[in-house]
């Protein structure tokens, strides 16, 4: 048995009506699971960009792959390779501070995970944070305590380093 | 124009002479151009049978088959026949009506989300929002439907679209597909080493899918596998892509195929897939299908390369370009073991003499083969009919035999028999059909009277949904849950209350002269063959090794 790994699939897309829900149903129909999803515009006008995180053995991402490669609205697919891809995720988090003292810690922590604070009320922070998921997580960790009132994630987006391009 | 003139000039642009269509509410705009148009519009009595009938004409002529059908319950009859074409990859393009623009998801009378109900069902799918898009969204249906992997394109045409004008230059539109792509020519270093490993193997043997004969490969099949001589197995969609009573045809494989094709396959050491898909029925337990031998694919589907067994040496390419470059690179000849293959193939001699009342299928088919010559053409509904027809029947040439393969849709049998006589007029053809498949679409009877269409229906009569029963007595301990379909009404009345001829045959000979009679009048006739309801086909149980038959083929002694 392969193992099932997490991968992180970009694609770009022709910007039509309906086509995340034929990339959606695609993986719905063939037993493919979807842990991730972000879509956004590009800088050419009508090109879109989807990123997919999923999991899965190799025999199951190929599939995948070509199975994407198969909607016409599609113009390319490509796993994004862990070691060579910046992966990030946007996190929104409202925390229960009602002590000054809660205040000045979730500040300092924020700061040390480079996030920022967007908003303060009497009882809550609200802080802003970017990076890959696993920084994400270990705030959320630090910050459970406090208690996390609500949280807004985006999806995972990625982006290959250096010059090459998808 | 408007947007129904412009649809219909571009279906003759792309070479479409006939369309098979039901209309409604909002397609009479649609059906205002057609009063007026050369196009030939054949009106079914039920919108699947459109479907099958576009789906038969293409499956026989190579050309894209055209269905139309309205909005809501129009579209949604028509799903079963859009998805029985995308399983087989048979090119259809598939018009529905559509509410008009402004009220598009309103739940508008008759409104229903076509595009999204087709969407997992059809190789692409468009909703022009502008009779300007129009002509182009109807050149890239065909495109798309015809190249490649064909498939089903779906076009479905708000009201308002079909209303408003089209200009001349909106009809010399282009639409780019960027993402669409097919491979057609495939990697030579991928050949050659095919090449070497076909060489090198001591027990090869090709299998040979329905994309032999979508790419029109047959012919460079049967000269390869001559060439190389290489026994030749066939998938069900692959019947006809290689004479089958040339010696090295060997004839169906897998869950109902023959015990000697099944053997081969599994003892070989290098198997040669082309334009297949390695389908459950074919493959049985895929960690047993042909366990020694290198596996070698073509197909013009990348996505089909490694999809349900493993592959050794994928190779992406149209099947008729490709065997064309095998044929120019190989040398070598295969020897004994083939020789040894065919042998046990010859001595492989279904028994199809039967001498009994009730008749036994096997005589049935016997019977239809006497006959009929090499250019008739078939069409199998699905069950054990199908299996019958697919186990012993000996298909001779490309594009003679339809069935449904992927969907198994009973109800195919008639109605693409339909489109398969409008496509081809001077030749015979035959509908093979169970009595329950028959029941499902006999309202098309009233199309074959209105066309003429001489279309021969042999309705294999057992009073049961017989392989759904088979497998009730075979592995639910003969718990005949819901297949006896009894009574089932007197076909020959039926069909003579259509206006067609209605015979009945009971007893050995007369299925061959009757046939023999229906087609020198050129009439439309319906054949109720009364058979014996016991006689079960042996098979593979699902999920087992192709090589685990059970129960016994008659072989002739």
């Amino acid at each position: 048995m392969t193992k099932r790994n997490k991968h992180t699939i970009s694609i770009l897309v022709e910007n039509k009506t309906g086509v995340l829900q034929r990339v959606a149903g695609l993986f719905t129909r063939r037993d493919f699971n979807i842990d991730n999803i972000t879509v956004g515009k590009t800088a050419e006008p009508g090109i879109s960009r989807i990123t997919i995180t999923t999991y899965g053995d190799n025999r199951t991402l190929e599939q995948i792959i070509k199975q994407l490669n198969k909607l016409i609205e599609i113009i390319k697919v490509r796993e994004m390779k862990p070691e060579t891809t910046l992966r990030r995720q946007l996190a929104l988090l409202k925390i229960h501070a009602p002590t000054e003292q809660d205040k000045s810690e979730i500040i300092q922590y924020t700061n040390i995970f480079r996030g920022h604070i967007i908003d303060v009320t009497p009882k809550t922070i609200t802080i802003e944070i970017t990076g890959n998921p696993d920084k994400i997580n270990a705030l959320m960790d630090l910050l459970r305590p406090y208690g996390i009132k609500e949280t807004a994630k985006t999806g995972i987006t990625a982006i290959g380093r250096g010059q090459k391009t998808l | 124009m408007n947007g129904s003139d412009a649809l219909l000039n571009k279906l003759k642009e792309n070479g479409t002479d006939t369309v098979f269509g039901y209309p409604g509410g909002v397609l009479l705009p649609l059906y205002d151009s057609i009063y007026d148009s050369d196009i030939r519009h054949i009106l079914v009595r039920h919108e699947q049978a459109a479907a099958h009938a576009a789906d038969g004409y293409a499956r026989v002529s190579g050309k894209t088959g055209v269905c139309i059908a309205t909005s809501g319950p129009g579209a949604t009859n028509l799903v079963t026949g859009i998805a029985t074409a995308q399983m087989d990859s048979s090119p259809v393009v598939a018009l529905t009506g559509q509410v008009g623009t402004p009220i598009i998801g309103t739940d508008a009378f008759q409104e229903v989300d076509t595009i999204s109900i087709t969407m997992p069902i059809t190789k692409a799918n468009f909703q022009p929002r502008k009779s300007t898009d129009l002509p182009e969204i109807i050149d890239a249906a065909y495109n798309i439907a015809g190249t490649g992997r064909k498939g089903v394109v779906v076009v479905d045409l708000p009201k308002d679209v079909l209303e408003a004008d089209v200009t001349e230059s909106d009809m010399k539109k282009v639409l780019k597909l960027e993402g669409y792509k097919p491979t057609t020519k495939a990697n030579i270093k991928q050949i050659k080493k095919a090449i070497k490993t076909i060489e090198e193997s001591e027990k090869p043997v090709i299998l040979a899918g329905g994309g032999v004969i979508l790419s029109d490969a047959s012919e460079e099949l049967f000269e390869f596998a001559k060439l190389a001589n290489i026994g030749v197995a066939t998938s069900l969609m692959g019947k006809g892509s290689i004479p089958e009573d040339h010696e090295l045809s060997l004839g169906l494989l897998g869950m109902h195929g023959l015990e000697s094709t099944n053997h081969a396959v599994t003892d070989s050491d290098c198997l040669i897939a082309i334009g297949c898909r390695f389908s459950d029925r074919t493959t049985g337990k895929v960690s047993e299908f042909a366990p020694n031998a290198t596996k070698i694919h073509i197909d013009i589907d990348p996505a089909e390369i490694g999809k349900n067994v493993p592959i050794d040496i994928p190779i992406v390419g149209d099947a008729k370009i490709t065997l064309r470059t095998l044929l120019d690179e190989y040398k070598k000849e295969s020897d004994n073991w083939t020789q040894k293959v065919v042998e046990k193939r010859k001595a492989y001699v279904p028994k199809m003499n039967f001498n009994t009342v009730p008749l036994k299928p096997q005589e049935c088919i016997k019977e239809i083969m006497d006959a009929i010559t090499e250019d008739t053409i078939v069409s199998t509904d699905v069950g054990q009919n199908q299996m019958w027809m697919a186990h012993y029947y000996k298909t001779r040439k490309p594009r003679t035999f339809i069935s449904s393969g992927g969907l198994g849709t009973m109800g195919f049998g008639l109605p693409a028999a339909i489109g398969a006589q409008v496509a081809k007029p001077d030749e015979n053809v035959l509908a093979i059909c169970g009595d329950g498949g028959f029941q499902m679409v006999s309202q098309e009877l009233a199309t074959i009277k209105e066309y003429d269409l001489p279309v021969v229906t042999c309705v294999l009569n057992n009073r049961y949904l017989g392989m759904v029963y088979q497998w009730q007595v075979l592995y639910y301990e003969n718990r005949v849950s819901q297949t006896k379909l009894a009574p089932t009404p007197d076909f020959v009345k039926l069909a003579e209350s259509y206006g067609i001829c209605g015979e009945r045959v009971e007893k050995p000979g007369e299925l061959r002269e009757t046939i023999q009679n229906a087609l020198k009048s050129r009439e439309a006739t319906v054949i109720d063959i009364v058979i014996d309801p016991s006689e079960l086909l042996p098979m593979v149980p699902p999920g087992e090794k192709i090589t685990k038959i059970v129960g016994e083929y008659k072989v002739e002694e």
